[in-house]
């Protein structure tokens, strides 16, 4: 038991330096405890920044004999250089793939540790310590490799739909079991040759496992991913001896997994489905062209404002379309007016709405749209029947109706905003081009339903000063 | 207690302390939170520090500094993101209570 267990060469690592350790680990129980409530997540955000600047701080003057300093400083400033500017700028539409691509470095960066840790130690180390090697280099490629592929899914490098490759989970599994047995042959007989091809293997798992994910499902499999990370971390730490490792890795893993639960629960999707969903959904993919030249109805800016105008009562739903066009002011302002004109407003929030669950709430609170006016999915359901106009700006999946009745969409099972309930249903939008699950949406050719084609935000500008002149 | 039984103690309590911290968050703030917990991976910084610290052969220093490179990325940029997006849900947080006020009043 001693040696299977025993960790890496006793660290030399003195009681004061293990006692900060001990506090930086504190910190970050209280960041993520911070970062549950409204009120203390920014302060827990920054305890957690101030921990790790301490830890970081520490190592220098702790480590005895530490070598190549002038490398690793000059590694840390590149880092910076790098990190700083892109996470300044990044416009907050495009915040999902930046978590994306964070978190695949963080898993790329795990792997390489155990790497290292391996071909310095290599053959002397006990078999629990090569057990964790196998496990850091398998979850961190993974991680790597998957996050990679999200983030440029995410960005539209590559198309967004689900990518099924025929026979592709034969693939897959086949990949899945020949990465276990080259871990297990690794740690059985510790050579280069077999870490090499344990990498190969477990990256181009990452590749096979998020490659037929597609939709709505992506910001699961961030979180997801961020779950592995953090455990390939913690498993990193176990290779070093590490303790702050091992708890900061475990505490990403566990309440990263309890977090993927949850959205995944949000999204009324089992997490099985949501990694396997689209090896049955091949069906869709040939239905989706089909519709386009049905006949729709499609009115100006004046014919909405009126209908607007003479509603008592309206919802907005907005979506990722409203993001992209950088609309969040214009339908603020409309927002307004309707409000002065004495018109209940409110804004209707799915869940997922945007790319990333929460996310329509962050660039609606960049626009200052008071907290108050908006209104979560199960609160504002029941409120459409004695609604008048609902207003869909850049949204899609959300409100298709196919999620309900359709039990072959990628979609179905997720709940929805009902808005077809309401009195009319105005939608605007870019184009008759389908929603990022890309799938067609009855709604549309609804009688009740009423298009405006066009940039969210100009349309919406032509509708704020028809309803001036009102 | 031996070093490596320790080192399975601590993970197996960090597991039920990280569910514990998260239980009941609301969905406004899964991304926050989401993004927030993938900073703090990134402190995998203190292992690449670590083992290219005491690298001696230039590939291991090599594959050390890109790990140095790819994990200060994920740390800087992880905690800078997050506070970003934490940054718009405060901007109208004294907003909100201000305006109660004054119509109290």
């Amino acid at each position: 038991m001693t040696s299977l267990l025993a960790s890496a060469e006793p660290t030399s690592t003195p009681v004061w330096a293990q006692l900060i350790d001990l506090f930086v680990a504190v910190c970050f129980v209280l960041a993520l405890k911070g970062l549950s409530g409204p009120k203390t997540a920014r302060n827990g955000n920054l305890l957690g920044a101030f921990g790790a600047l301490v830890a970081v701080v520490v190592l220098f003057f702790s480590t005895p004999g530490m070598k190549n300093v002038p490398l690793i400083l000059a590694a840390i400033l590149i880092g910076l250089i790098v990190a700083f500017p892109i996470a300044r700028r990044v416009k907050m539409t495009s915040m999902p793939q930046l978590v994306a691509l964070f978190n695949g470095v963080g898993g790329g960066a795990a792997a390489l540790v155990s790497i290292i840790e391996f071909l310095t130690a290599g053959e002397s180390e006990s078999k629990g310590i090569l057990a964790a090697t196998v496990f850091t280099v398998i979850v961190g490629s993974v991680s790597f490799t998957g996050s990679i592929l999200t983030f440029l899914k995410l960005q539209e490098a590559i198309t967004t739909r689900p990518i099924v490759i025929p026979g592709g989970q034969y693939i897959t599994s086949l990949i899945g079991i020949g990465t276990l047995a080259a871990g297990v042959a690794l740690v059985i007989s510790p050579t280069n040759g077999l870490l090499a091809v344990l990498i190969v293997l477990s990256a181009l798992l990452g590749i096979l496992l998020v490659l037929p994910v597609g939709g709505a499902d992506v910001p699961i499999i961030i979180s997801l991913l961020n779950a592995f990370t953090g455990l390939s971390v913690a498993a990193s730490g176990y290779v070093l001896g590490n303790v702050l490792l091992i708890v900061a890795g475990t505490l990403v893993g566990a309440s990263g997994t309890l977090l993927t639960r949850e959205m995944a629960k949000a999204m009324g999707r089992p997490l099985t489905n949501t990694m396997f969903g689209a090896f049955t959904a091949t069906a869709v993919s040939a239905k989706v062209g089909g519709g386009e030249d049905r006949p729709v109805k499609s009115a100006g800016p004046e014919d909405v404002a009126i209908m607007l105008g003479y509603a008592n009562k309206v919802i907005i739903v907005p979506g990722y379309g409203l993001a992209v066009a950088q609309a969040q002011h214009t339908i603020r302002e409309l927002v307004d007016l309707l409000t002065a004109k004495g018109i209940e407003v409110d804004y209707a929030i799915h869940p997922v709405a945007g790319r990333m669950p929460g996310h329509m709430n962050v660039l609606l609170a960049e626009a200052n749209v008071p907290y108050e006016q908006l209104k979560e999915m199960d609160e504002i359901n029941p409120e459409f029947a004695s609604t008048d106009v609902v207003m869909v700006v850049g949204a899609n999946d959300v409100v298709n109706p196919a999620a309900k009745s359709d039990p072959s969409a990628p979609i179905y099972g997720m709940p929805i905003l009902d808005v077809s309930d309401a009195q009319q249903v105005v939608f605007l939008k870019r184009s008759m081009r389908p929603g990022f699950a890309g799938i067609e949406n009855e709604l549309l050719f609804d009688p009740k339903t009423t298009l405006l084609f066009g940039d969210a935000k100009d349309t919406l500008t032509k509708v704020v000063s028809a309803v001036k002149n009102m | 207690m031996d070093s490596g039984v320790a080192l399975l103690t601590i993970f197996i309590l960090s597991i039920f302390v990280g569910f514990e911290v998260v239980s009941k968050v609301s969905t406004v703030l899964h991304t926050p939170l989401m993004s927030g917990a993938n900073a703090i991976h990134g402190i995998v910084l203190v292992g690449a520090i670590l083992v290219t610290g005491s690298a001696d052969n230039p590939l291991t220093i090599a594959l050390g500094l890109i790990a140095i490179v790819l994990a200060t990325i994920n740390l800087v940029g992880g905690f800078v993101v997050t506070d970003r997006m934490l940054e718009m849900f405060k901007a109208k947080k004294p907003a909100k209570p201000s305006s109660d006020e004054e119509a109290k009043k």
